[in-house]
Formats: C-alpha cells, structure tokens, sequence
C-alpha cells in the first residue's frame, strides 16, 4: 500500500503539484484562473520553455549548459542589428539561429574534442556570449522593428498566439527526434553509459556535440521570440535564464547524471514555474522573495530526483 | 540441526512480471562449502540477495545460529557475520584498493585524520595469502577484472564474517588464480567459516563443495552431498533435460584470409603481435589474465591507439582510429566488462540490443521500429533471454541474461569479423551451447571469428586455432588438433618464453 503510494506518487508527482499549485492560486486569485491569463502564462512560459526542450537533450546525455541565456542575448542582439540594417527577415532569422548552432557547436566541440566537462565549458561561454552581446550593442539595447518581425512574438494564428505554437511545435518535434531516431536514443544511451555506446562503434563525439547545437539553435529562438514581442533586443536580455530552464527540466524528472527524462516532463516543468511566477506576481509577493522561492523550488526537484535515484 | 548456521525458509520472491523465487528452502552447515547452481534466471543471486538483506522477501522465515532473524537490512547482516561478493563488482572505480577494502572503517588516527600508513600496511597484510602484485594504492578502474575481483574478495574476508556468500567469483579468473581461490576457500573452511558458492563453470564443483543444492525457475529442485551425484546429473536437473553436447563444434570449410594483423604494437600492452583469421575459422585468444589479450583486441578495435603495425580487412590495408572506424571496416568487439563496456543499465532490452544496428535501420535518422521490434523480439526467443518483455531495463535481468544481450547486440549488426572476448562468462550451460552454436553459425555464413577466452575446455574444444598469449605477444599457435591443455597452459605461463624470444616469428612460421 505504502509502495504503491510513493510509486504514484513519483509517477505523477508534478502533475499533481501542478494541479494544487493552479487549484490553490485560483483560490486566492480570482484573476488567476481567467482566460486572458492562462494565455498570458503560457507565453511568458513559452520563452524560457522552448530553451528548455534543447536543455533536456544537454541533461539526458550527463551534460549542462549555463551558456543558454547569455547565448539569447547576444543572437538578440545581432537578429535586431540585421534588422536595423535593412536586411530581409529571412536571411535575419536563419543568421539570428545560426549563431545560437554556432554557440552550440563551439562548446560541443570543447566539451567533446578537448573533454572539458560542460559546466566549465558553458561557463566559459555564458560569459563570452554575454561579453560579445554587450560589444555588438556597446551596451544600448536596440529596438523598433516592421510590424511582420513583430508579428513572431504578438502575433495570433486561429486565436492562439504564436509563441505559443511554436512552443507546441518545438516540444512535439523533440518528443519525437527522441524517441523516434537514432539521435534522441543515442542521447538516452550517451547519458545512460558513454563508454558502452563508444564501444558499439557509435560515433558519441558526434551526438554530444549535436546535443549543444541543439540547445544553442533553441536559445537563438526564444531569443527571436523575445526580441519580436518586446520591440526590443537589450544585451543584458535572459540573464539569469539559465536557472529557470534547467529547473525546469529538473523539475520535469530529468536526471542530472542523465540517461532519464523526458521532454513531457520538461513541458510540466516549464509550466510549472510558469505558473508559480505569475502566481507571486499576482498575489504581489516582492521579485526578492521570490528568488527565494524559486532557489527551494530547485533543491526540492533534485532532492527528489535522489530519492527516486535510490531506488535503483 | 545445531550445525545449521543459516537457514531460509520457504522464501518467496517475485519482482513486477516475474516470480523469481517460489518457496525456496535452503541450508548451511558450519564449515561447509554448499554449492548453489541453476541456469541463468533461475533465482541464485535473489536468494542471496534476500540473504544480505539487499532485498527483503514476500513470504519467509531466515535462521541465523538457531535464532529467527527479526529486523534485517543491509547492514545488520554485516554486523551478523554474514558478507556477500555479488556477482556484478561493486567496486567504486575511482577509489584506491585499500580505500575500497576499508570503506566506512578505515583506520584513525588521534589527530582524527586517516591512518593511511596503517591502512595500506593492513591491505599489504589482507592481500598476501592472494599472492599477487596489487599495490594498494592503485585505483580501481586500473586493475583487470580479475584483480578487481581479489580486492572483492579480500575486503569480504576482512570483514571477519563467517558466512560468506560468493556469487561467480571464479567468472573472471583464470586457472592459477581458481586454483589459488580455491586454496583460500578451503583454508577458510578449515577455520569453521561457511560458505555458499555460485558458478557455473560446473566442473569447479565437485573440487571445492561438499554439497550442492540446484534451483531451476525459482524452484528447489534438490539438495544432495556431492558425492551422490555426477556432474552429469547436476546439468540434468539444472536444465530438466538431458544435454547431449556440450562443445558442439561443427566444421566449416574455411575461406579466404578476412582479417590479417602485422606486428601491432602498443607500447606497455602488445608487442609486435601478428596472425589472421579466415572466413569461417574460429581462432581462440588464451593466456593468464593479464596477459594482454584483451589489450590486442581493443588496439585491434580502435580503442586504444597503437604505435605501430598494420590491420588488413580483406587484404586491404584499413586505418582505425576509432571504434566508429572499426564497426564501419565490419569489426564487431563485444567487451568482457559488461556493466561498463557492454550495456546501458538504464535503458531497455530493446535499446540495448537495436543500439548497434540503429544507423543501418533507419531512415534520415528516422527509426524502422517495426523492422527493429522484430528483429529484436526474434533474436530474444532464439537466445532465450528470461525477460518479461523487450521493454524491461536491462539493469533488472539476471546476470547471465545481460551478458546474452551484449551477444544479442552484435549478432544482429553483420560484421565481417566478430572478436569475443570472454563470451561465456557468466552463462549456464543450456545457453552455451546455444551461444557456441551461434558463434559457429556466424562462422558458417563466412564470418572470422576471434575467440578471448580463459576457460580452456572452450577453448580447445571450439577454436580452429589457438593463439597463446603471453605478457603482450603471441607466444605460441597451435592448431586444434596439436592442442591439449598442459600444452597450452605451459605456454601460457610463460614457461617457453625464452625459446620464442630467440625466434620471434616461430609462431607465425608454423602455419
Ligand atoms: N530487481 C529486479 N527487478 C525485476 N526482476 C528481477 C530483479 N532481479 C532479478 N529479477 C528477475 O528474477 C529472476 C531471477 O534472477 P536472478 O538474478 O536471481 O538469477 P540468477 O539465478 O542469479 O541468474 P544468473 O546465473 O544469470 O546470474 C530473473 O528472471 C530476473 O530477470
Ligand atoms: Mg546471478
């Protein structure tokens, strides 16, 4: 009985925290559970959300990437300098998504080829992203967009907007290069036990490094995302970023040491904290408390994460 | 009755899918060496784990002394004298020898720091009766399995226990070493302490137990002394049927030279190793652990990078530089260390086992998962692989099963040349025969086949050739019927090395 419990209960744990957490905030909010915010929630979840699908490939295979924030703001910055130079917005957006693989590929390529572990790689990169954003800009945000960039992050198709779709879509095709193909398996297997995938004869350089360009393409969306609906690219954008993400994905069930997740569990996550944000804000809890809430948020997940790991 | 150290009792197990232990009873005497067998799957290592409190059984009762044990766990077990060496190591890699042996106790010092001279001086102390170079300070991941196992053991009898439980330990070693394990093991015995021993190398049996109790699919079968029966009659009531042969080797007419090595050299591992396998041959690797033969493979894979020499597939001259380089030239290697060369715990039977063959079936990267779930499911019948389904985590499988799937893998990618190093390890007879008649059938359709192996019986019985290494060379071949086993054994213990030194190409010139 006591077994099955807490079998449920690891199972289904965050959807029913989730589902407390919204119950709970719908009580003390009348605001809360209205259309207009839960819409509202989504976008904002949507930004950080689609960054975290590409961080759940990093954290499946044992890695980590700090570098995603810093990484948005510096393919922000230079999506709103093209813009401002006229040029068209395609060429924009696959230069803007071209330096979040660039990104990518530099620290897969350190993490693979010069075995550095990630987190001083990403380390190492979060700064230089962010020192690069701030040299494009020499440091002044730049805005003021055609009302067709602007469109990415304000605009709606069929009523829903359209972060929200491309939030949808991006969870939809991860779900499936995961469990579909040879790279979302591979992931799995890499974090599950590197040296057993090398010795199949499996080229695990070449996943890992794909892992991070991954991540980084992700960042350089949310980036255009972000850039589009605020009319405004700032070098200081996403900072702290990184930190929401990956709660996200931990919170979504994911093992730090990899080889366990998934990116369902990631969506939950990121909706999660989606939720909880809009909830201290509208129940007007001040931004320092919540930094607070957050931090023990994040501890919780992976304390349970360890007992779940215990198990086993 | 007043002898009887440990008694359980109508233990009862079952795990999601499975009923691994029904109403299993089972004894031991003081100073006895009891023999516990079964096929792979058939509950050994979840009774024992039952025993060592590591799993806590549905139904049951388990005598310590004439007492009826209480409240269990894995450390009161310890406490109460009785010690386990599972079956897989459970060595932290990345400690020394001594910090494993001592861990949770080691030495102290007044300052409160540790008394690392005494420790070492202790493990020195441990080590000795072993009589082998281990220094204590070596890291784990360092040593070969064999040598892991010794630190296994070692620190089980440091312990003091006098129940002592050892799951395959003979898995990794070879003749010298089982003999001196062997030693230990009855000197121990003489000193009153009981031990239950799990193997299945069953021709070890009869020269260490004094009785043997066989289970088969979580059933008792019997408990017996040793002398009323053959070990005829332990397969038999092992597998519930009569097994006609147990090497059933076949010939294959062989073909032309597939793989052709020339005086691969690595430094401190092989020196100037050079000899071939041709399509359809099963060429045998053997020699002491430690003797490198599992080096030459994994130079050969691309694992390690050698100094020197060439590789011809085919008679074509390949570079290798990576074990992605090998499996694409049509090498298949499968790893004598499973839990970490050989499988992904965590994953499935299923993921495990398409791991290999995921680039060949698929699409733009895209998965054929009927084409694979077929495959797979057909190859898990054929082998016989006990799981509830392919979705079940590898980590949850007997221990013989997981070394079946590290088979299965392979056998599913064709590669021109397949090197084995220790096949069988682990395995019960019923599924060797099964394993050899595979490897043969690989042969057959006119692969190379390369065979590292320390059991002899195996061998001699299913190689075409055999190479013998010793201290990183080929020191001797032998074709199959010029080979008997103190042959091979002398040459393995280097007994004519300085002949060979003198002619270096002795060996190759025979053929
Ligand atoms: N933790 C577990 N979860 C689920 N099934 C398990 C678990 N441990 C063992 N089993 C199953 O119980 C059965 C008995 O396994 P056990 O490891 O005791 O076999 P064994 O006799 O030691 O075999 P081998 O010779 O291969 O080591 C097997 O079918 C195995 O798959
Ligand atoms: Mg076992």
């Amino acid at each position: 009985m006591k077994v099955k419990f807490v079998e449920t209960l690891k199972s289904y744990g965050i959807i029913l925290a989730f589902l407390l957490i919204c119950v709970g905030l719908s009580i003390l909010s009348p605001v809360f559970f209205t259309l207009n915010n839960i819409i509202n929630v989504i976008r904002q979840t949507s930004i950080y959300g689609i960054m975290a699908v590409g961080m759940t490939f990093v954290i499946l295979t044992g890695g980590i990437d700090l570098s995603v924030g810093s990484v948005l703001a510096v393919s922000g910055a230079i999506c709103a300098g093209m813009l401002k130079a006229g040029n068209p917005i395609i060429l924009v957006l696959l230069a803007t998504l071209g330096v979040g693989v660039g990104c990518g590929l530099v620290t897969g390529l350190f993490v693979t080829k010069a075995r550095i572990t990630p987190f001083v790689v990403t380390l190492g990169m979060m700064s230089i992203a962010r020192g690069l954003a701030l040299i494009y800009t020499r440091g002044y945000p730049i805005s003021g967009f055609s009302p067709t960039f602007r469109l990415i992050g304000g605009g709606y198709i069929l009523g829903i907007p359209i972060p929200i779709i491309i939030f949808l879509v991006v969870v939809i095709i991860a779900y499936i290069v995961l469990m579909q193909t040879k790279l979302g398996r591979y992931t799995y297997a890499i974090g599950g036990n590197e040296e057993t995938v090398r010795l199949s004869g499996i080229n695990s350089d070449f996943f890992k490094t794909l892992v991070y360009v991954i991540s980084g393409s992700t960042a350089a969306l949310s980036a255009l995302i972000l850039t589009s609906r605020l009319n405004s690219a700032e070098p200081v954008a996403g900072t702290g970023y990184e930190l929401d993400v990956i709660a996200a994905v931990v919170i979504g069930g994911a093992s730090l040491s990899g080889g366990r997740g998934s990116v369902w569990g990631t969506f939950i996550g990121a909706l999660l904290i989606g939720v909880i944000n809009n909830g201290m804000n509208l129940l007007g809890i001040s931004p320092y408390f919540q930094q607070v809430v957050k931090g023990l948020i994040i501890i919780g997940a992976v304390w349970l994460d360890q007992l779940r790991a215990k198990e086993e | 009755m007043d002898d009887r150290v440990l008694w359980m009792k109508g233990i009862r197990k079952s795990f999601p899918g499975v009923q691994a232990l029904k109403s299993v009873d089972f004894d031991l005497a003081r100073g006895e060496v009891h023999a516990l067998v079964g096929e792979n799957g058939a509950g050994k290592s979840t009774l024992m784990k039952i025993l060592s409190g590591l799993y806590k059984a549905d139904e049951g009762e388990i005598w310590l002394r004439g007492r009826k044990l209480s409240s269990r766990g894995i450390k009161a077990m310890i406490d109460a004298g009785v010690s386990v060496i599972y079956q897989e190591l459970n060595l932290m890699r990345q400690l020394s020898v001594a910090e494993n042996i001592f861990i949770g106790r080691e030495p102290m010092r007044y300052s409160g720091l540790i008394d690392w001279k005494k420790m070492y001086l202790d493990v020195q102390r441990i080590l000795e009766p072993f009589n082998v170079d281990i220094n204590p300070k070596t890291k784990i991941y360092m040593l070969s399995p064999a040598y892991q196992q010794v630190v296994e053991i070692a620190k089980a009898l440091s312990l003091n226990s006098d129940i002592l439980v050892m799951d395959e330990p003979t898995a990794p070693l070879t003749g010298n070493e089982v003999e001196k394990l062997f030693e230990i093991i009855r000197n121990l015995r003489n000193s009153g302490v009981s031990i239950i021993y799990i193997s299945h190398r069953l021709e070890e049996i009869p020269q260490i137990a004094d009785r043997v109790t066989v289970l088969r699919d979580g059933e008792k079968i019997l408990t017996r002394p040793l002398g009323e029966l053959t070990t005829a009659e332990i397969i038999r009531h092992m597998v519930g049927r009569t097994l006609t042969e147990q090497y059933p080797k076949i010939s294959v007419p062989l073909g032309k030279e597939i793989l052709h090595v020339e005086n691969l050299t690595k430094k401190g591992y092989c020196k100037d190793v050079s000899f071939s396998v041709r399509r359809g041959e099963i060429v045998g690797f053997t020699g002491l652990v430690g003797a490198g033969r599992t080096e030459i493979m994994q130079t050969i894979y691309g694992r390690m990078k050698k100094d020197s020499g060439s590789i011809y597939i085919d008679g074509q001259e390949v570079q290798i530089h990576s074990t992605c380089d090998a499996v694409k030239k049509g090498i298949g290697l499968i790893p004598e260390e499973r839990k970490h060369q050989g499988l992904v715990l965590g994953l499935s039977v299923f993921d495990n086992m398409a791991m290999t063959i995921l680039d060949k079936e698929s699409v733009l990267g895209f998965l054929k998962k009927k084409k694979l779930d077929i495959s797979v499911k057909k190859l898990v019948e054929l082998m016989e692989i006990k799981t509830p389904s392919t979705k079940q985590l590898v980590r949850y499988l007997s221990g013989g099963n997981q070394q079946k799937i590290i088979l299965a893998k392979w056998f599913l990618r064709h590669c021109k040349v397949y090197i084995f190093d220790e096949p069988t390890r682990g395995i019960d007879v019923g599924a060797k025969v099964e394993i050899y008649k595979l490897m043969q059938n690989l042969a057959k359709e006119g692969a190379g086949v390369i065979m590292v192996s320390s059991e002899l019986p195996e061998i001699l019985k299913m190689s075409d050739r055999i190479e013998v290494v010793f201290s990183g060379s080929i020191v001797k071949e032998f074709q199959r019927e010029e080979a008997d086993s103190e042959k091979v054994m002398e040459y393995a213990l280097g007994l004519h090395e300085h002949e060979s030194q003198q002619e270096p190409r002795a060996a190759g010139a025979e053929t």
